[in-house]
């Protein structure tokens, strides 16, 4: 065994030898009758990037929560450095050298770095000696910080830079991420490998989640696959191709989706010069947005979180009334002043980001959720002030079969539907109707790959059927999937929708990271 | 004049600001107890019971502190372990208190009490005009302060104090990083039962030293205003008690004096600038956002 030595404070280099630094040997894990992790082993050498793929509710969370100590598992044993540990809290976990960084982030808006950082570490308030830790250690690994900052004014990127500092400052000898690139852009996701590696190098092992099969080939030194709560194979991903890895994910069934081409029919979105100035505290402005999308075709609108998406949405879905009606024209009818359900009657349809709580009301059926949004589209659902459900259900029964919605009982609580599944009814709600305008905003986010395939190939049938579709999305690979043309946001300012075929998901992301700005700025 | 309107005042503001700088923390670590009223009336019923049958004003304070506590820890075990509705479990506190201390207190109604003595130093009380104000008063009111100088300086100095905000801030993530949730907040709500208690049983043992049922009065609902008004910063709190104080004072006065001006508009004076705070605070998104706890009346049930 070599002993590793170096200043305190920064990371150890650390020779590993034969011994795995972390071994987990036969867990379970049932929540109820449903076992999450069924027998569920894996092997984390020290220095090593390990992949851990598998679809959304494959169990990986759920490992992970375990060997972090939130979760406590029915059976088995974790190893750490070869010796049994019980890992009851996270507190302990980060005692043994076992640090985090979450999905969906950890941190404390209301604070500043410097206080969520002193949250994590044992007996430490936030002083001006951890606020110069914080400073030399993030300038140090390329991810530069002001400790100073208040977590809600950061962007995505920069609030992932806090947690994996905040792990560092841990001196952690096994770093978990989960799914650490679907917030950045490519060239972010670039930077972050280059840290990574580093760590890697320097002798801390990575346990690397994530669903985009293309940078876990070109980052992780060895992958454990799961499928429904069991490990289905180890591979090492260099030798993979994405389809055998995607294929190892989802078993045989994996579904591709077809596109051809569409045959364009007249404009059917028009958005002229909509400008629209925003009253929240930390909202986006739109500026001066122009965009045509004709029936017959998809455009996507790509973009880093919060540049003006959840604004664009809600001046198209008509939640945020608009200075000029002719700011947002559809199917030649200039709809900028009408609420959502004119809108509606002109065959325009609309899918919010966010599926529980904005698409669907969480503790209200499925049939009642149809009732929401199509009790105003001139199908008779919603006469006189009475509701005819019998319609409702019907139309619930239809989008279960198209869309093969997962439901315990005929017509359940929308929260009791695991989130693809919510999604695709959310979905299918909407496309049931068939549309001749849909807008629809991260179509298949926190989806797995399945039920991606299902969603994003009813977009394409439902465009070639002559509607027009405005995808607005921050993933790429979803986007060059599906879009016939591709136009970014950045701070409000929308670039302008060039061919997809003409594009690469590297001129994506440049205009993602600020170039769509000067352009748009010009063109004004 | 001024001087005995200051010491008037100072007596209205002092259990307002011991109610409010409890309940602060209790709203800053995520929870909104709105029993206030129901823990101050126990506070001062069990105040008075203890008083008059121990002789010892300074132990009816404790006694007072201890049933404020009792009753808190009643809304923290439905609300933290059953985790029930803390709307509605916190107006069924403050109805269950004005119950039972009605029932608790009636054979002590009529009895004299005993003063809570005030402070006596020779040279410094006897000062002209600053001298009973500054140097005069009872403990409670020394304690009101010091309570507000200490949970400001716990608050933002000290690391138990961060845990709190954070737990108030993000449950979720506090659970994350491993933090007790629940062990957090009913630390936070038995501390808003203790000064709420504190502030009841200034009312029964040292404003006026006997028992009348239902005798806070709305004091606890003033004291949830007031934290809201002081936008969870407890300086802001003690500013608002004594302006929430000073008129109800005001209200005797123009009483007494006649003025043609109805009473009950003066009383409603604090909840009418609570609103007008409410709508100002609402209008900067920034401020609201970086002082309102984000988990505020939010239950907290840990996947396990």
């Amino acid at each position: 065994m070599g002993e590793g030595t170096g200043d305190t404070g920064e990371i150890l280099r650390r020779v590993g030898g034969d011994t795995p630094l972390l071994e987990v040997r036969h867990v379970i894990k049932r929540f109820g009758s449903f076992a999450a992790n069924d027998d569920v082993s894996l092997k984390v050498m020290p220095g090593e990037i390990h992949a851990l793929l598998g679809e959304n509710g494959a169990g990986k969370s759920t490992l992970v929560k375990i060997i972090y100590g939130s979760l406590q598992p029915n059976a088995g044993e974790i190893l750490w450095k070869g010796k049994p540990v019980t890992v009851a809290s996270p507190a302990e976990a980060r005692a043994l050298g076992v640090g985090m960084v979450f999905q969906h982030f950890s941190l404390f808006e209301a604070m500043t770095v410097v206080e969520n950082i002193a949250l994590a570490l044992p007996n430490c308030k936030a002083t001006r000696e951890l606020a110069d830790t914080i400073a030399r250690v993030s300038a140090n690994y390329g991810l530069p910080l002001d400790p100073n900052a208040h977590i809600a004014d950061l962007s995505v990127g920069e609030r992932q830079r806090v947690e994996i500092v905040r792990c560092l400052l841990q001196n952690p000898e096994l770093i978990i991420m989960d799914e650490p690139t679907s917030v950045l852009t490519p060239q972010e996701a670039d930077q972050l490998f280059v840290t990574l590696r580093r760590l890697a190098e320097e002798g801390c092992a990575i346990l690397y989640i994530s669903h985009r099969l293309e940078e876990v080939r070109a980052l992780c030194h060895h992958a454990t696959i799961m499928r429904r709560a069991k490990v289905v194979a180890e591979a090492d991903p260099a030798r993979e191709t994405v389809n055998t890895l995607a294929q190892l994910m989802v078993g045989n069934e994996i579904i591709r989706v077809i596109r051809d081409k569409g045959r364009l029919g007249p404009e059917a979105i028009l958005l002229k010069g909509l400008t629209q100035i925003s009253q929240e505290a930390f909202g986006v402005s739109l500026q001066d947005v122009n965009l045509s999308v004709r029936s017959g075709e998809i455009v996507a609108i790509a973009g880093i979180a919060g540049n003006g998406q959840k604004e664009l949405f809600d001046a198209l879905s008509g939640e945020e009334p608009l200075e000029k009606e002719d700011m947002v024209i559809f199917a030649g009818e200039a709809a900028g002043l009408m609420d959502i359900n004119q809108r509606r009657l002109l065959g325009a349809a609309f899918v919010p980001e966010e599926r529980l709580g904005h698409g669907a009301v969480p503790a209200l059926k499925l049939s009642e959720n149809v009732v929401l949004t199509r009790h105003g589209t001139g199908e008779g659902i919603a006469r006189r002030g009475f509701t005819r459900f019998g319609k409702a259900g019907r139309i619930v029964e239809k989008v279960t079969s198209l869309f093969d919605v997962r439901k315990g009982v005929l017509d359940p609580e929308a929260r009791s539907l695991s989130g693809g599944n919510l999604q695709k009814f959310v979905v299918g709600r909407e496309v049931e109707r068939t549309p001749k305008i849909l807008i629809i905003a991260q179509p298949t986010w926190g989806v797995d790959a399945g039920a991606a395939a299902v969603i994003r190939q009813s977009l394409i049938d439902l465009s070639r059927k002559g509607a027009a579709i405005l995808v607005i999305s921050q993933d790429l690979d979803e986007i060059f999937e599906i879009a016939d043309r591709i136009a970014v946001i950045s701070r409000g300012h929308l670039s302008k929708a060039e061919d997809a075929d003409t594009l690469t998901p590297e001129k994506v992301g440049l205009l993602m990271a600020g170039g769509a700005e000067k352009k748009g700025a010009a063109a004004a | 004049m001024l001087e005995a309107i200051i010491l008037t005042v100072i007596t209205a503001a002092t259990p307002l600001l011991l109610a409010a700088t409890g309940e602060l923390v209790v709203e800053k670590s995520g929870v909104l107890n709105l029993g206030v009223e129901g823990m101050m009336v126990m506070g001062a019923v069990a105040g008075f019971a203890v008083t008059v049958s121990t002789g010892s004003p300074l132990l009816g304070i404790v006694g007072g502190a201890v049933a404020g506590v009792l009753t808190s820890l009643i809304f923290a075990f439905v609300t933290l372990t059953l985790v029930a509705n803390q709307v509605a479990s916190g107006l069924a506190l403050t109805l269950f208190g004005l119950g039972l201390s009605g029932l608790m207190g009636e054979s002590f109604v009529g009895q004299p009490g005993i003063k809570l003595q005030s402070l006596d130093i020779p040279g410094l009380t006897t000062l002209p005009f600053v001298g009973k104000i500054l140097f005069g008063q009872d403990i409670l009111v020394y304690l009101s302060f010091a309570a507000v100088f200490g949970v400001a300086w716990f608050l933002n100095r000290t690391r138990a104090g961060l845990i709190l905000r954070a737990v108030g801030d993000n449950h979720a993530s506090a659970h994350a990083l491993g933090y007790s949730v629940i062990g957090v907040r009913y630390v936070a709500v038995m501390f808003g039962g203790a000064m709420a208690g504190l502030g009841g049983a200034y009312l029964s043992v040292a404003y006026t030293p006997l028992w009348v049922e239902n005798m806070t009065a709305g004091r606890g609902w003033i004291a949830l205003a007031l934290v809201v008004f002081a936008s969870w910063m407890p300086w802001r709190a003690a500013i608002g008690a004594y302006l929430f104080g000073a008129v109800t004072v005001l209200q005797f006065h123009a009483q007494a004096l006649g003025i043609g001006f109805p009473s009950q508009f003066l009383a409603m004076l604090p909840y009418l600038a609570t609103v007008i705070v409410l709508v100002a605070i609402s209008g900067n998104r920034r401020a609201t956002l970086f002082n309102t706890p984000s988990s505020l009346g939010k239950s907290f049930v840990p996947d396990r």
